[in-house]
């Protein structure tokens, strides 16, 4: 571990001046963080520590919809009643990752931010581009099961670990950041980004910008829903695949579907083409196959991870008939429902 | 005086380390704070072979608080013949020696040592070593490795290895089978991954001797190694290993963080500390990659007529580790014809070695895969299947055994798990979208008794502390010492203390094959014995000769701190007032127990084992192929058992790692890179608890006088032996997908077509 200098700022504004210089890391739950530290992955200089700062709450906000703070940890979240109530798919994601003890400690924003479980990028003896850009990157033509099938590039084919995340994709969270030129808000869509050419950029904040909180609009998708995650042992696993439903229903027929992939790709994966097609459709194994297909164009395997193609789009197909059914996965009891 | 009571042999005690343990006060290696310490941090190798050409120190030694490091360019000197590194479980080869040279044999390989006035500083420093290297080709691919296979000859064979021995003509037979089966079965490599990291803390005297405060199986076989290797002298090693964190076979030889910290602490004559990373814990021992091709050959009912096996396990290009792969069936099962052949293959990687029932439960498990596909070929419950080939005899050795009560545990086992309620055909149970499986398997491994010795120290306050140079990796040896002198002596076990753990106590090997509590037990009652017998003496002494008449121990009963006349309790007098009457504040005996002469002929014309009946349920996904296993029923034939609790426990532990192997352990090499990948408890994954569901444990009645003293088995080891088979069986049952490489993760699942409509 490299000797870096840690400060503690109690408001915002403080904890962005801090952040403002080069290699520097802002500091919640350190569950991601102090590991890649250790590690030799990450080397920040300058650590900001944020815990003080006034991030804590989830409040309404005007119109119904939900603010989560950027502290509140993941925990405090997906047991907050009114999340369970207007938004289960969140809680429910939360609760298919990790294990309680780092539920406990991570918080929101950090979850945000975490950084992908690729081998290579987390062994500094090994080629990464993420991490050294221009070095080459190890998963290709490595040991990639657990690796991206969509979405990727030529110097990338990492992806993004989180579960929390992938829920927030479907239901069009916001991001609110401050930063060295004060306040904006990214669409959650817009906040994760694909390897491309810059594959040590996992996002589009900008240098020294905080995420402050996490917007969820008020719409109903809280009762055809599901969060369902495969992974190699039933818990406390990344997803080889997971997917997220959040579904509206009228008289029989799909009125709003959104389809968010996790495990899959640099970022959480929808296609906004592909749940279209499930718009004004009843439920259906031919019509939820088509749409598993059509979210699935394009996917690539590296070798090791052929399966995850098959394996996402039965995981899509199931995961509908889930929402649609109003049988959400349940994410104690591990039978699929 | 009331009757008395007794805590002996038999009581379900609870772990008298207990406490310590959740408490924090139990110390393991790293967490001796010995005084003026300094810390030691490994720089390892990034390629997997070649030379160092360059360590560029300067960066390093420029960090606040780093006192030195110490590489091949300025260690202490090291023993130069390959035979002065042997430890007490060394194989054929040349031993890893440290820093010996500028050689790189295998990935992660420690090439410097970073010693700091502060861990923080040491790490830090290490990470800024600069390594300069010149590239050799390498391969840690198994499957590649397998072009250069071969089988050591006579005297290149590691001790305790057991050549199989054929019967009849297998090739024969197999042609003229009227069913066959015939697979090649694989196994993937797997790491120990003990809780606790390897570490060790080197106490600096000053007078030239030190203290080791290690991570081992084994303090006298770690003593006398670092003794040899490093030119000390036995007297001036000590090592102390009190507490272990589990280790699984990993540290019964001792592991390069040992070498380094005595080497640095010989160096700057200071105490040090060393202790591996996760990822560090990955460069060492592992459980050897397996290829199993089997051949079995049936009579139409089921009847075997022929077993071929021929097996290959890996290791690296320094040491050839070899293990029992292809004898456990050809032991078991009644069958005219069998033949075995056994290979190894080197690539370049650390040696593989012993993991928790090396050998049985990697070919015990893959055989039981193949005997169950030929139950279905000849259309007879698998179950039925194993009893119609029954064996009553070792059938390789065509020696009986001691005892061996497998057909009782496959029926009691069957009863609890309601096995009789399985329909035949794969896919034929159904509950919702899950396809429901029921399999079972066989288990066997050896048990075994090992030469130890044992004091016991009885004190005029009726207090009575035993001690033996046994190890307790959390398998409960303090408990089975405490409980043995309990039941020996009759004192209740708050009043007595178990010591062990440190090479300065009564001679015992290393804790592994699950010899410990045959063993140390033995060795513990054969010393509380010998103060029984010096307390019959001393109770001549008492006035009115209370146990006058008793010609021998024998004749008494040692109960509630008391000992009384067999044939007339009313005479009874205490342990104190013994002591009192003749004047002896403490009576201090040391024994050995050996197998003996007789024993030594049990040996070599009966064979000693332990045997296990494994039913398992799965639910698995018909979509999405995940597996659930719901429960597991694990029937265990294993002579006496000195304490159901803690017995129960160590099978738990075994299904637990069976349900792993099964399922989950797996470790990824980098072909390109020549190194492991998944080298953190995130990504190489063992069950958690949402994998574990319903496991249930029965001890069937096995009375066996004749293989060990205390008629003991040993139970360490059986718990794993044949589970992964269960499994998979259980997962062909529900699914009708037969697959043959463990473990069963989803994606083989996904590809596998089922076998039947």
């Amino acid at each position: 571990m490299i000797r870096f200098d840690y400060s503690r700022p109690s408001g915002v504004n403080e904890a962005v001046q801090a952040g403002a210089g080069a290699q520097v890391a802002y500091l919640a739950g350190g569950t991601n963080l102090v590991d890649l530290m250790k590690e030799n992955v990450a080397r920040p200089l300058h650590v900001v520590d944020i815990n003080r700062l006034p991030l804590d709450a989830i409040e309404e906000m005007d119109g119904g919809g939900l603010r989560l703070g950027a502290l509140v940890t993941n925990a405090d979240t997906a047991y907050d009643e009114r999340v369970q109530r207007r938004y289960p798919l969140l809680s429910s994601a939360i609760l298919a990752g990790a294990s309680p003890q780092l539920r406990n400690a991570a918080t929101n924003g950090g979850n945000l931010n975490q950084r992908t479980r690729c081998y290579y990028f987390y062994d500094v003896d090994t080629p990464c581009n993420k991490r050294n850009p221009g070095e080459g990157c190890g998963a290709i033509g490595g040991v990639n099961r657990i690796h991206a099938i969509l979405g990727t590039s030529d110097h990338c084919i990492a992806t993004h670990p989180s579960d929390m995340c992938v829920a927030l994709a479907a239901l069009n969270a916001d991001i609110h950041v401050t930063g060295p030129a004060g306040e904006r808000v990214i669409p959650i869509g817009e906040y994760h980004r694909l390897p491309g050419d810059e594959p040590w950029r996992d996002n589009t904040l900008k240098t020294g910008e905080l995420v402050t909180a996490i917007d969820l609009p008020a719409e109903d998708f809280a009762s055809h829903y599901t969060y369902l995650k495969l992974r190699d042992r039933l818990s406390y696993a990344f997803a080889l695949v997971s997917v997220a439903v959040a579904m509206r229903i009228e008289d029989g027929a799909i009125t709003e579907a959104r389809v968010a992939l996790g495990g899959v790709a640099h970022k959480p994966w929808r296609s906004p083409s592909a749940e279209e097609l499930l718009v004004g459709e009843a439920p259906g194994d031919a019509i939820f196959a088509t749409v598993a297909g059509a979210i699935l164009e394009g996917a690539q395997g590296q070798g090791d991870n052929d399966f995850k193609i098959d394996l996402a789009r039965r995981a899509i197909v199931r995961a509908l008939h889930q929402a649609a059914n109003g049988t959400p996965q349940s994410q104690t009891d591990k039978r699929i429902a | 005086m009331n009757a008395p009571a007794k805590v002996g042999i038999g009581t379900p005690l609870s772990r008298v380390d207990g406490t310590e343990k959740v408490t924090g006060t139990a110390k393991y290696a790293a967490e001796y704070n010995v005084p003026d310490l300094l810390y030691g941090v490994a720089v390892s190798s990034r390629i997997a072979k070649g030379r160092i050409t360059a360590l560029d120190e300067e960066a390093a030694r420029a960090v606040p608080g780093v006192v030195d490091i110490v590489s091949h360019r300025n260690r202490p000197k090291q023993a130069w013949l390959d035979r002065s590194w042997k430890d007490e479980l060394s194989i054929p080869g040349e031993p890893f020696k440290a820093f010996h040279d500028e050689q790189i044999l295998f990935a992660g390989q420690p090439i410097a040592v970073v010693i700091a006035e502060t861990f923080e500083a040491a790490r830090f420093a290490a990470s800024l070593v600069e390594v300069s290297y010149t590239e050799e080709a390498h391969n840690i691919d198994f499957e590649a490795s397998l072009a250069e296979k071969f089988t050591p000859s006579h005297l290149k064979r590691r001790n305790n290895y057991h050549p199989p021995k054929n019967r009849g003509n297998a090739d024969a037979a197999f042609k003229a089978a009227n069913l066959t089966v015939e697979g090649e079965y694989h196994l993937a490599t797997e790491h120990h991954n003990p809780m606790e990291m390897h570490a060790s803390t080197v106490e600096w005297h000053g007078d030239g001797s030190i203290t080791v405060f290690d991570k081992i199986q084994g303090p006298q076989g770690d003593q006398a190694y670092l003794a040899s290797a490093f030119g000390l002298g036995k007297k001036n090693v000590r090592v102390v290993n009190s507490y272990v964190g589990g280790a699984f076979g990993s540290g019964l030889r001792p592991q390069w963080q040992v070498q380094l910290a005595v080497m640095a602490a010989i160096h700057l004559e200071r105490s040090v500390r060393v202790v591996m990373t996760r990822a560090q814990m990955f460069t060492h021992a592992h459980r050897p990659e397996c290829s199993y091709s089997i051949k079995l050959g049936a009579e139409h009912n089921g009847k075997l007529s022929a077993m071929i096996n021929s097996a290959t396990t890996s290791t690296s290009r320094f040491e050839s580790n070899m293990e029992d792969i292809v004898v456990w069936g050809m032991m078991n099962y009644d069958c005219p014809n069998a033949s075995g052949e056994y290979f190894i293959a080197p690539r370049d990687t650390y040696t593989s070695a012993d993991m928790r029932a090396p050998g049985a439960a990697t070919g015990m498990t893959l055989f039981e895969i193949a005997v169950d596909e030929m139950a279905y070929k000849a259309k007879v419950d698998p179950l039925d299947l194993r009893l119609l080939n029954y064996s009553n005899v070792d059938a390789m050795n065509e020696t009986p055994f001691t005892s061996k009560a497998l057909r009782e545990a496959y029926r009691e086992g069957a009863e609890r798990f309601g096995w009789e309620k399985r329909t035949p055909q794969p896919r034929s149970m159904k509950e919702g979208r899950e396809l429901i499986g029921w399999g079972v398997a066989t288990g066997m491994w050896d048990a075994q008794f090992s030469k130890t010795a044992a004091r016991a120290v009885l004190t005029d306050d009726g207090r009575l502390e035993v001690a033996s140079a046994a190890s307790d990796i959390g398998t409960g040896t303090y408990t089975v010492m405490v409980q043995v002198a309990a039941d020996t002596l009759g004192i209740t076990p708050e009043h007595i203390r178990a010591k062990l753990g440190d090479s300065d106590l009564p001679t015992a090997p290393v804790e592994g094959g699950s010899w410990g509590a045959a063993s140390t037990g033995a060795a513990v009652q054969l010393a509380c014995q010998s103060v029984a017998k010096q307390l019959l003496k001393a109770a001549e002494k008492i006035e009115g000769k209370p146990l006058h008449g008793a010609n021998s121990i024998d004749d008494l009963v040692f109960a509630d701190g008391a000992i009384a006349l067999k044939t007339d309790p009313s005479r009874i007098v205490t342990i104190t007032d013994v002591m009192k009457a003749a004047g002896l504040d403490r009576i201090e005996v040391e024994e050995t127990a050996s197998p003996g002469i007789s024993g030594m002929i049990s040996m070599m014309r009966k064979s000693r084992n332990t045997h296990s009946a494994i039913f398992c349920e799965v639910r698995v996904d018909e979509e999405l192929n995940q597996v659930r296993v719901t429960r597991v029923v694990n029937a265990v034939a294993a002579g006496r058992i000195i304490n159901p609790k803690t017995a129960r426990s160590q099978i738990l532990g075994g299904v637990v790692m069976g349900i792993g192997m099964a399922l989950h352990e797996e470790t990824f090499g980098d072909r390109q890179l020549g190194r492991w990948m998944n080298h953190n408890y995130a990504e190489y994954h063992v069950p958690a608890h949402a994998d574990v569901e319903d496991i249930e444990v029965i001890f069937v009645d096995e009375p066996d006088p004749e293989v060990t003293p205390l008629g003991v088995k040993g139970l360490g080891e059986i718990g794993i032996v044949g589970t992964a088979a269960a499994v998979a069986n259980a997962i062909y049952h529900a699914t009708g997908k037969r697959v043959r490489a463990l473990p069963i993760t989803i994606d083989k699942l996904l590809d596998a077509e089922p076998d039947v409509a």
